[in-house]
């Protein structure tokens, strides 16, 4: 089953800052299944990106291996994509964000993807804080091999398969903010009001920046004593808060819903703005983004929402290397080789 | 007894504890040796351990230029109790046992057929040296003192080392210099006349270098333009990426002293090379370095970058396996696990380094291979050829030489195309396609990599006949490769002899060695060193002239062997293996004594009557 876009678009459709409709970010047609909750997230990131004017060709599209994993081809298709092996996108995209820095770099995995096989590189892409946004499509199962339970399938619940799971399940939230992530939020495939500003908070953080994504399995793990289904979220979720992320230079507009605003502000000037109904959450403390998650988790509540976004100027990889402003694709020869009269000076040594 | 006795002809052997500050004072002595002109080459055979298990250095002096391991130990420096009986047994009859008398040697030392060169070491630096912590150090130099006067060195020549050791800390070379003396005042006093091993001044060393491979090949990873490189630390090839890492501290870093390189100590190795193939992927020359374990973690990815044609370049210096092995050992036992690397089928660009000159021209020219075939090209040092010091002819480099960035369209390129394009088109009938880099035009030039099936237009792809395209093309590729890859060293020593030698990297000094000896016995052989793979047709031309073929390598399977007779379509009967599986490095007599046996088995006129000087 595969999901055609309409070949005909109105032609005044909105333009973005840089002049191009939402059209401009679209990629190829997606071959998921019908009402994949993937589907709806490749959506919400096209958005972003149009949303905040990023060039349609200025994103680099990292993935693993898996159902998440394929998405990259349905959206930016002006963008390069790189489809790597199980579990080591992390480390692809640490290489090509080296060798340019200048670029966006979006990294989707899955929850097997992720919390399974790759487990050390995401741990470790984290520690590095590299400068991307890394989304899990996380559906708790393996769907490309017909639905086994993954790492973050809650314990108790039970797939199609009917067994319940008996292991414990990991959140790469919590496990996340341990590692220092400096942008770690949880999303819902079936809300994109809330997705969307979650996605260009994450795409404007300068580091590392999380955003799990609960995504329903329709064909494998969409049954009534699942806690990763449709109905179940809708029924257990708990926000945060409403989040909206105001660009640079725009005006911030007033908590539109009452509760208590909490504005970070990122490091381009942009500012991400929580409207919360609990004003004891402050997301730019790791602990009380731990202890939230915690709280919610024992009540048997899904948390989402924009879990921590730091407020220290973060190191990124580049940053902590120390290597220099331009691209390091983009080098001269003379800038890389030093010529022959230094290699003497060098062999100098070993005489 | 009859006194070994030779000038610039002996292996002596240090026999220490490690962590004791030995490696540097043994280092010292071979330094001077090879600073008085004398070809030398020390092997540093030590535990994969820190502190307190048994190293040994050995020195080979050889004026005519033989630097192979020679095997045999004419002068022993025994200063590690636990081996003291082992070193004074493996002692050549007539050779020279140094250890330290502040303890006397126990009764079961009774040969009579070696000279024993008491020195009380630890008395003396007790006595001379004031510092406790100084004096475990300095009895290392103390003794290298002694050596010194021993072998008739010039001692300036040491203290002249010292002092540009110590150069940055002047007030650490003078305790040394002192200890020097100490050695070599007591040796005078003592031993006047005793040793009959000398070293003298020589010429035939004149511009050369002595260095280690590893620092070597981080330094044509330097003027290779290698920018980013992802590793994990494994002996023996950290040395690699730490001599990158000093090279691009002090050469690459920009008006703000910001570095023009990344380099990413990863989790592990598949990271590793996961780092250096995004980077590639992404328009930086990249590379990382490992070892035997290491590229059995990194298969997965060999097998992405092959298939998805991404440049990469990846060290190899290999050491004893399988599994863990011995992980201070050198061996050539990658052989067939790097040529073949990964699931499916997959075949890799090697090269074969045989000399520190050659891994840092092999390492620079390594990133124009791999970005010129877009594949992965891996460098095979080992161990022996890594950590060693070696002496060589100084690198060079052409500073007209440009980098040969490969087939890369860039902006403009792009913006002229009338047609789609097509990453994986071959448009030249090289099996070599045309690539982007991620943002090189806003609407033409992207493309989706995957190590999925692909067509193309990198599309993924389920049809056969796409997939059989793709896989017939990168065969064509491979042929293409073979006019690229650094031909083999062949010397074709008589045009009649039957006898032919294949070799490759660290296995060169003794072979060669091994050649020369039996020319003086009459046996011709000709002989052709391995520099790369894929094979070009002179391999199989060269072994298809001879009616046997010695295939000279240092591990237990022949795997040269079994990648000749593969590739060449050679029958195996025409190739006879020697192999070298104790280790340590090959030795020429070892070589020699596994090619007479097979010669002198052998019906066949092993040479021209009147060529042969039988001695």
């Amino acid at each position: 089953m595969s999901t055609r876009r309409p070949i005909f678009r109105h032609p005044d459709l909105p333009k973005n800052d840089l002049g191009h409709t939402r059209k401009d970010y679209e990629g190829a047609d997606s071959t998921l299944c019908a009402g994949c909750g993937h589907d709806s997230i490749t959506n919400a990131i096209i958005q972003a990106c149009f949303e905040l004017s990023i060039p349609p060709h200025g994103v680099v599209k990292m993935s693993g291996i898996g159902c998440s994993s394929k998405t990259p081809a349905y959206f930016l298709g002006k963008s390069h994509g790189f489809n790597s092996v199980h579990g080591r996108m992390p480390s692809i995209a640490t290489g090509a964000n080296m060798a340019n820095r200048d670029l966006v770099y979006i990294g989707v995995s899955g929850d097997g993807d992720t919390a399974s096989i790759g487990m050390g590189q995401f741990a470790h892409v984290v520690r590095r804080n590299l400068n991307m946004t890394y989304i899990v499509m996380n559906n708790g199962c393996y769907g490309l091999t017909k639905g086994q339970d993954s790492a973050t399938a809650d314990r108790g619940s039970s797939s199609r398969k009917g067994h319940p799971n008996p292991f414990e399940a990991i959140d790469l939230c919590a496990l996340a903010i341990q590692l220092g992530a400096g942008y770690v939020a949880r999303g819902f495939s079936g809300d994109k009001e809330q997705l969307i500003p979650l996605l260009k908070g994450a795409l404007q953080h300068n580091g590392f920046a999380l955003v799990d994504v609960i995504s329903p399995c329709v064909t494998f793990n969409n049954t009534a004593t699942s806690t990763k289904s449709y109905q179940w979220v809708r029924d257990h979720m708990e926000a945060t808060g409403t989040i909206d992320f105001i660009p640079p230079r725009h005006e911030i507009t007033a908590c539109y819903e009452p509760g208590i605003t909490q504005n970070v502000t990122m490091h381009d000037g942009g500012i991400i703005q929580l409207c919360k109904d609990d004003d004891t959450v402050d997301i730019t403390s790791r602990r009380s983004a731990l202890d939230a998650l915690e709280h919610h988790r024992e009540k048997g509540h899904l948390l989402t929402g924009l879990f921590h976004a730091s407020d220290q100027e973060e190191e990124e990889t580049h940053t902590i290397l120390k290597t220099t402003a331009k691209s390091l694709n983009s080098l001269a020869e003379e800038q890389l080789c030093p010529g022959n009269s230094i290699l003497e000076k060098i062999l100098d040594d070993y005489r | 007894m009859i006194k070994i006795k030779s000038v610039n002809d002996f292996v002596i052997r240090f026999a220490n504890v490690n962590g004791s500050g030995s490696a540097s004072a043994n280092n010292l002595f071979a330094k001077a040796v090879f600073r008085l002109g004398v070809p030398v080459s020390p092997k540093n055979i030590f535990p994969s351990n820190i502190q307190g298990l048994p190293t040994w250095y050995e020195v080979r002096v050889n004026d005519q230029g033989h630097l192979g391991r020679r095997g045999g130990y004419d002068f022993i420096v025994a200063i590690n109790n636990r081996t003291l009986k082992k070193d004074y047994d493996a002692l050549e009859s007539g050779g020279y046992f140094l250890y330290d008398s502040t303890r006397a040697l126990d009764d079961n030392f009774d040969r009579n057929d070696i000279i024993l060169v008491p020195i009380p070491l630890t008395e003396i630096c007790n006595r001379e040296i004031e510092s406790p912590k100084l004096r475990q150090l300095l009895k290392n130099i103390v003794y290298v003192g002694a050596v010194a006067y021993l072998l008739d060195m010039d001692l300036s020549v040491l203290k002249d080392s010292i002092t540009r050791q110590f150069s940055k800390k002047p007030k650490l070379a003078e305790p040394n210099i002192n200890a020097l003396d100490l050695g070599f005042d007591y040796a005078a006093q003592h031993f006047k006349g005793l040793c009959e091993l000398s070293i003298e001044p020589c010429d035939r060393l004149t511009n050369h270098i002595m260095i280690d491979g590893n620092t070597a090949t981080g330094l044509g990873a330097l003027y290779g333009g290698a920018t980013v490189a992802g590793w994990y630390p494994i002996t023996p090839s950290t040395s690699v990426v730490d001599a990158f890492d000093k090279f691009t501290r002090r050469y690459r870093l920009d008006e703000e002293g910001k570095c023009r390189a990344a380099i990413i100590q990863a989790e592990d190795e598949l990271a590793a090379l996961g780092i250096a193939i995004g980077a590639g992927w992404n328009g930086a020359r990249a590379f990382t370095a490992t070892s035997g374990p290491g590229l059995s973690l990194m298969s997965e990815f060999l097998g992405l970058a092959y298939f998805a044609e991404i440049p990469v370049v990846l060290v190899d210096v290999q050491r004893t396996g399988p599994s863990t092995g011995m992980p201070t050992r050198s061996q050539q036992s990658d052989i067939l696990a790097a040529a073949y690397a990964s699931h499916g089928d997959t075949r890799h660009v090697l090269l074969f380094p045989g000399n520190p000159n050659e891994c840092f021209e092999m390492t620079a020219q390594s990133f124009d291979l791999a970005e010129r075939l877009q594949t992965p090209v891996i460098i095979m040092s080992d161990l022996d050829l890594g950590m060693n010091d070696h002496v060589c002819t100084p690198m060079q480099w052409d500073d007209g030489r440009t980098f040969d960035r490969g087939k890369v369209l860039d902006h403009d390129q792009l913006e002229a195309m009338t047609e789609k394009f097509g990453r994986y088109l071959d448009k030249d009938g090289d099996g070599i396609c045309y690539r982007t880099y991620p943002a090189a035009h806003p609407t033409k030039g992207s493309y989706f990599t995957r190590g999925s099936s692909h067509d193309e237009y990198a599309a993924y792809t389920e049809d056969e006949q796409a997939y059989k395209r793709c896989m017939l093309r990168l065969t064509r590729k491979w042929e293409t490769a073979k006019s690229l890859v650094p031909k083999p060293h062949t010397e074709i020593n008589d045009d009649t002899t039957a006898w032919g030698a294949v070799f490759f990297g660290t296995t060169t000094q003794s072979a060669q060695e091994a050649f020369e000896r039996l020319a003086d016995r009459g046996i011709v052989i000709n002989t052709l060193r391995i520099r790369s793979f894929p094979f070009q047709d002179e391999v199989a031309d060269f072994i298809n002239r001879h009616q046997t073929t010695f295939v000279i390598e240092q591990n237990r399977d022949g795997q040269m062997r079994s990648l000749i007779i593969n590739e060449c379509g050679i029958n195996p009967d025409r190739l006879v293996p020697i192999t070298n599986i104790d280790s340590m490095p090959v030795t020429a007599g070892h070589i020699i004594q596994a090619m007479e046996q097979t010669i002198d088995s052998s019906k066949a006129p092993a040479t021209k009557p009147d060529r042969g000087e039988e001695r």
